[in-house]
């Protein structure tokens, strides 16, 4: 963990990893949309508008992992001082709004058919939009300071103080009666999903993952270029 | 004490702190949470036809009468059951036995509902594995009112 904390060799690591990740993620899409769209039965209830359960859960998955990443970092931030675990909250916000955004419209989609409605103020529909709200007070938090380091500061309280919301969005369908059916993979027991439908979520979330780590390490990169842009605007400035 | 020891000492405090709070609220707002009433919510609160609310559970087999427009059937969660009159469009997934939530008025003990919505559970598996399931006679009952 300390050792990665140096940019430099953060960079290195990155260098390695980013063509594996970019590689495993046209893989594991290409492998899990055609699994999914074309390789899977219909369901025996929704018959195939259940297809777009291969979009919707995996994006829900990542917005919560990715807050979960990013609230880790933003703790290790505020405790250990790390110059990179600032870097990495920052870069991962819009990232995880992309995922909460695309799992909200594709459940949408979802809801109307099946369910009769858009959207339902139930208590998983109404913690995954807080999410979203989360995501986006943060992306504004941090670049609403004229100095990073204090923009960074009070982005890493919000983020550790949204952090309660990632357990009542997963336990929201145990805890209250919501029109949002109960979890069918995380559950006590066997999963709930058929293994033909199972094996493309699952390479889904795999895919999706591995996106995310690419886009990290991209977003990371920029964002240390664009500080040591600023760093040497700031020595030509004094120097001249 | 370190000053990053005391750092970390704040932020677990801080979280701890936070969570038990969030936890007391959740449970005090507990009744404003749930999304419906079940059936036997229902007869225990006695709510009167001036409060609009949500009934959910399932559609009981069999109960399902078509009379032009209007739709009655009777939602139940094993325990208690409330007959409900709809007039208007089912969504696709209305069927006997699954799931179902009407938002309306209760009305001497009928539920004249405005909206129906249709509530599915969290087992997913093609046709072919479902029909086989039931002619073994390995069909779980285990989709609840939740």
């Amino acid at each position: 963990m300390h050792r990665f904390a140096n940019p430099a060799r953060f960079l290195r690591a990155a260098q390695l990893v980013l063509p594996w990740s970019a590689g495993l993620t046209v893989a594991l899409l290409a492998a899990g949309l055609y699994l999914g769209l074309l390789g899977s039965p219909a369901d025996y209830q929704q018959g195939e508008t259940v297809r777009i359960m291969y979009v919707h859960v995996p994006s829900a998955w990542m917005g919560l992992f990715v807050y979960s990443n990013m609230a880790i970092a933003s703790a290790v931030a505020l405790i250990w001082k790390h110059p990179l675990a600032d870097v990495v909250a920052k870069a991962s916000a819009p990232v995880g709004a992309g995922f909460t955004f695309v799992c909200l419209v594709t459940g949408a989609l979802w809801g109307k058919p099946m369910w009769g409605t858009w959207w339902a103020w139930d208590a998983r529909l109404t913690s995954m939009l807080i999410l979203l709200f989360l995501y986006l007070g943060h992306m504004a938090l941090v670049n609403a300071f004229d100095d990073p380091t204090r923009g960074a500061k009070a982005g890493a309280v919000l983020a550790l103080a949204g952090f309660v919301n990632v357990p009542i969005i997963k336990y929201s369908v145990d805890w209250w009666n919501t029109l949002h059916q109960p979890a069918s993979v995380t559950r006590v027991g066997m999963p709930a999903v058929d293994p033909a439908m199972l094996t493309p979520l699952l390479l889904m979330g795999l895919a999706f993952t591995t996106f995310f780590v690419t886009l990290l390490i991209l977003r990371v990169r920029s964002e240390l270029a664009a500080a040591k842009i600023r760093a040497i605007r700031m020595v030509q400035v004094h120097g001249g | 004490m370190t000053r990053k020891q005391r750092r970390l000492n704040f932020v677990l405090l801080g979280m701890l702190a936070l969570g038990a709070a969030t936890a007391l609220v959740l449970t005090a707002f507990n009744d404003s949470l749930v999304y419906f009433y079940s059936p036997s919510d229902l007869k225990e609160r006695q709510i009167g036809p001036e409060r609009r609310l949500r009934l959910g559970g399932l559609v009981e087999e069999g109960s399902v009468k078509r009379d032009g427009q209007t739709i009655r059937f009777v939602v139940t969660d094993t325990a208690a059951t409330v007959a409900v009159v709809y007039n208007g469009q089912l969504p696709d997934l209305f069927r006997e036995g699954q799931g179902v939530v009407a938002e309306g008025r209760l009305d001497n003990g009928v539920f004249q509902a405005a909206e129906v919505l249709a509530k599915h559970d969290e087992n997913y598996m093609p046709k072919e594995v479902a029909d086989a399931l039931k002619k073994q006679g390995h069909w779980q009952e285990e989709k609840s009112a939740k």
